[in-house]
């Protein structure tokens, strides 16, 4: 039982603050939407606290693009690897408090300057900066797999799907899965 | 409202957006194009995800702070449930080779996702006020910064970000 509420690693209420905290601050920069976060959380959960590895942290993230919803969700899989329930409570909570107070307020009060040169100076030159980060992203999500060719290869072929196609992402990850499961990405 | 939204999440793999604008604009008929367009760049300026984003602003907008509740918990009850099932079956399942090989392939294809969405976005640059050059060398560095040198999100928004930001408001300004 304990282990659905808190998760694998018996976590205290400290470090759970911690996440949350963190998660926190990811969403007041997650311009660009959740996922361009995702570099730096795993900078956070793997790298700096080992509490999941490189390949559950990818994985968490292909589960949730391949789970309806939005996919901001795969926050919610990286908490629930880490801390359980405790855990989706503390990184779900953290990514949508922030962002969710500054979006109400701001539309209940802002609407109207969406013209003036700061906010276009705001959107303009904070558009390279996401494009960078979903790179980045791209790359960061690649680490269990550098090691295998089949793999690496379904990563172009989905690019190049998803831009030259107007087939619905689930079928690639469909198609990712098969591959997968077949050994060809082992 | 809440059963609107649960119905858009529920269709929507990979990304809501798409079925957002069906069923917001075409079916319930609460926004116009217009409207719908208007909200959507609110929310992409906004930090947070662009589809809850739109959901607190359009549920705020038709019933207050209740709406935008309902909104959100629409949007995310059941998606939840069945991500964190997905999980869990996938946690159970792990030892045995054709399941890890499916995630192994399905987190390949993931990243190519991303990736390929930052693609379909590189168009866009071509007609930003920074100019084609600073542009792409912001987009260059924040790649370098978080994926290869791994640096903290936040010294890389604030500082890049910050500068970026300050060149279009100068260049915006000429």
């Amino acid at each position: 039982m304990n282990a659905l509420w808190f998760g694998a690693h018996g976590l205290d209420s400290g470090v759970l603050l911690a996440l949350f905290l963190h998660f926190g601050m990811l969403s007041l920069l997650a311009i660009g939407g959740a996922i361009t976060t995702a570099p730096d959380m795993q900078r956070y959960v793997v790298g700096q606290h080992g509490w999941l590895t490189d390949a559950q942290f990818t994985s968490s993230v292909a589960i949730a693009q391949a789970a309806p919803g939005p996919n901001l969700l795969f926050v919610a899989v990286v908490g629930w690897n880490i801390a359980g329930l405790a855990g989706v409570v503390a990184t779900l909570a953290g990514s949508l408090l922030p962002s969710t107070t500054l979006a109400l307020a701001a539309s209940r009060y802002g609407d109207r300057r969406r013209d003036s040169r700061a906010m276009k100076a705001f959107s303009a030159g904070m558009a390279p900066l996401t494009l960078g980060l979903l790179l980045a992203t791209g790359w960061v999500l690649t680490s269990p797999v550098r090691d295998s060719w089949g793999a690496l290869l379904l990563v172009p072929f989905t690019v190049l799907m998803l831009v030259k196609t107007k087939l619905s992402p689930v079928w690639l990850v469909a198609v990712g899965a098969v591959v997968g499961a077949l050994g060809w990405a082992g | 409202m809440a059963w609107a939204f649960n119905r858009m999440a529920l269709q929507g793999f990979g990304g809501v957006l798409a079925v957002a604008q069906r069923e917001l604009v075409e079916r319930e008929r609460w926004l116009t194009k217009t409207q719908f367009l208007e909200v959507l760049s609110l929310g992409q300026v906004l930090p947070g995800p662009n589809i809850v984003n739109m959901a607190l602003i359009i549920g705020d907008r038709f019933f207050g702070w209740r709406g935008a509740a309902a909104a959100l918990l629409g949007l995310l009850a059941m998606p939840l449930l069945i991500v964190l099932l997905l999980a869990t079956l996938y946690r159970e399942f792990v030892d045995l080779p054709a399941v890890a090989g499916a995630l192994r392939g399905m987190g390949a294809v993931a990243a190519g996702l991303v990736i390929g969405t930052a693609v379909k976005l590189l168009g866009g640059l071509r007609d930003n006020p920074l100019g084609k050059l600073p542009a792409a060398a912001v987009a260059l560095l924040t790649l370098l910064a978080i994926g290869f040198w791994r640096w903290p999100m936040v010294a890389v928004v604030l500082g890049l970000g910050g500068a970026s930001v300050a060149l279009a408001w100068w260049r915006l300004g000429r």
